[in-house]
């Protein structure tokens, strides 16, 4: 965040959840609005935008040079953890903003938001990916998992099982990132000792430096 | 980030049609795209979604390969016939990024990847590459991963990728379709030194789409190898890495095919190493002359000048090890 207009972001969509709705808040409102929001539960530009049909398909204009400069919001369908979820929200709106601020998906963390540190992992069709380097509107028709969809039957995943069970954490911040990692490596390429373990768990970084636990906690699943 | 309006493209065709207004460009697996849009170093106001194009297959051709501009980094690497006709390329898809990384960027979107030059990732600084004219920043910064070969006196921006400097050994070519129609384009012509015009990378012209490339059949005997170094052990981009590919005739090389990554303003191919290896017994001896004559150009900048002994050593032992028996 830029110093120089501390109350002010400094230009439009400079904000953290990247919506044209909290760029043009100042801190100091946005901060009132959380408040209002936790109070109230009512549908704010926090929450759930709720069961919108989906009315129209979105077509750009042929002249994009003279098209005004908000393209507005689109509706946008997403399949995630079975559960078909309509939203209206603008194109620009990250996978992970969208399971965030618009789903109340809070499980997958916001690190980076550069692709650095895999706090973001969700699976789409079944491989996991960096949510924050892409569009919601981009997975419209995709299977989208998060650590939410996880647990099956009241069951932990055996992956968030082997995390509780092998301490792989310590404040759990990059930890569901961790797990959808981890969940998505048994089904992957990856050789068999810890060195690959490692190389296939590096997309996702760990500031406590939990590493070894959450080594044997992927261990443990695999059999190895 | 700033706003911008969004489509979705059905076929090739589609696409190139729908990219033609000023500001619109193509979105693929979105790992660069994005990651610069978010800087506001990249401002489209139009994208064009191409992940529904049917160019995610990998194909034979003749005894060469075919892959589509949408084949993921990681199915590429894990392909078997790419592991088993050019380990090179596999090797060097693995060691850049990360999995899920690999699961998102593409074959075509690789061969674009723009460079981490922090100065160009800063809007806050000048940059010829991001804004012509303006200076560029690195010159005199902190330029510790920045180019040694193939720079200019307006940007010594390194290129980052791991995928194209194998592919540059390689030799693929490239295929693309515009408005007025297919072309292909050998990978050794397809990037411009950055000389007084950083800003233009390659040769694409505006609204050509990247469709597929094709890599040669493998020479029989040719065995390859792409070598990384960098500050990590992964999940880090090159310092300097190298791309080969030699043919052996006993301990004779026959001929030689080499790349460099981490050290140029594009992918680096060596012919003068290849000349120097050509013909000559593999040995130390002879690697290091190779090597010596590969970064024979190099200029080094206030923080980089490890990079020219880093990568001659990179060179030697990528050599030492896809020569040995």
């Amino acid at each position: 965040m830029k110093e120089d207009s501390p109350d002010e972001p400094a230009k439009s969509g400079k904000s953290d959840s990247s919506t044209k709705s909290a760029s043009q808040l100042s801190r100091r409102t946005f901060l009132g609005n959380i408040a209002t929001v936790g109070i109230a539960t009512t549908a704010g530009p926090l929450l759930q935008v709720g069961e919108l049909e989906a009315q129209q398909v979105h077509q750009p204009t042929t002249d994009v040079a003279e098209a005004p400069t908000s393209a507005g919001t689109v509706p946008v369908s997403l399949k995630i953890n079975g559960q078909t979820k309509n939203l209206q929200i603008e194109p620009r709106v990250t996978l992970l903003d969208a399971l965030r601020e618009h789903l109340s998906l809070f499980g997958t963390k916001k690190g980076c938001d550069h692709g650095q540190c895999g706090a973001c992992t969700v699976h789409v069709n079944g491989r996991r990916v960096n949510s924050c380097l892409t569009f919601a509107i981009m997975h419209q028709g995709d299977e989208i998992t998060t650590v939410e969809g996880l647990a099956k039957n009241g069951e932990l995943h055996p992956i968030q099982a082997a995390f509780l069970e092998h301490d792989a954490f310590q404040c759990g911040y990059c930890t569901s990132g961790q797990i959808m990692s981890a969940v998505a490596l048994l089904k992957e390429p990856c050789g068999k000792d810890d060195d690959a373990i490692r190389e296939c768990m590096s997309g996702n970084i760990c500031r406590c430096g939990a590493y070894m636990n959450i080594v044997a906690a992927v261990r443990s699943v695999r059999g190895a | 980030m700033y706003e911008f309006q969004y489509t979705k493209a059905g076929d090739v065709g589609q696409a190139v049609a729908s990219v033609s207004p000023t500001g619109a460009k193509f979105v693929a697996g979105g790992t660069t795209l994005i990651d610069l849009m978010k800087l506001e170093v990249e401002r489209p106001k139009l994208l064009v979604d191409i992940n529904g194009l049917p160019l995610d297959r990998i194909e034979s051709e003749g005894d060469g390969l075919k892959i589509g501009a949408m084949v993921r980094n990681s199915d590429l690497a894990h392909d078997e016939k790419v592991q088993q006709m050019y380990p090179v390329l596999s090797q060097a898809l693995l060691s850049g990024a990360s999995p899920q990384l690999r699961n998102m960027a593409t074959t075509g979107g690789n061969l674009l990847q723009r460079t981490r030059c922090y100065y160009f990732r800063d809007v806050n600084y000048p940059c010829n590459k991001r804004t012509p004219g303006s200076g560029c920043s690195a010159m005199d910064g902190f330029n510790r991963i920045h180019a040694v070969l193939g720079t200019s006196a307006h940007c010594i921006a390194t290129h980052p990728s791991d995928m194209c400097v194998a592919m540059m050994a390689l030799g693929a070519t490239i295929f693309v379709t515009g408005s007025k129609g297919e072309r292909s384009i050998p990978i050794t012509k397809f990037y411009l030194l950055p000389g007084s015009t950083p800003d233009r990378e390659n040769v694409l012209a505006p609204g050509e789409i990247i469709t597929h490339v094709t890599l040669s059949p493998p020479a029989q005997n040719a065995k390859s190898h792409y070598l990384k170094r960098r500050d990590r052990a992964s999940y880090e981009f090159a310092l300097a890495s190298a791309a080969v590919i030699v043919e052996l005739d006993g301990r004779k090389i026959r001929k030689a095919q080499v790349a460099m990554g981490g050290v140029g303003t594009i992918p680096w191919r060596s012919p003068e190493a290849e000349h120097e290896l050509a013909g000559t017994e593999a040995s130390e001896r002879n690697f290091q002359k190779a090597a010596e004559a590969a970064l024979r150009g190099a200029k080094a900048h206030k923080d980089n000048g490890f990079k020219i002994e880093l990568a001659k050593r990179t060179l030697v032992r990528a050599l030492q090890t896809v020569t040995q028996a």
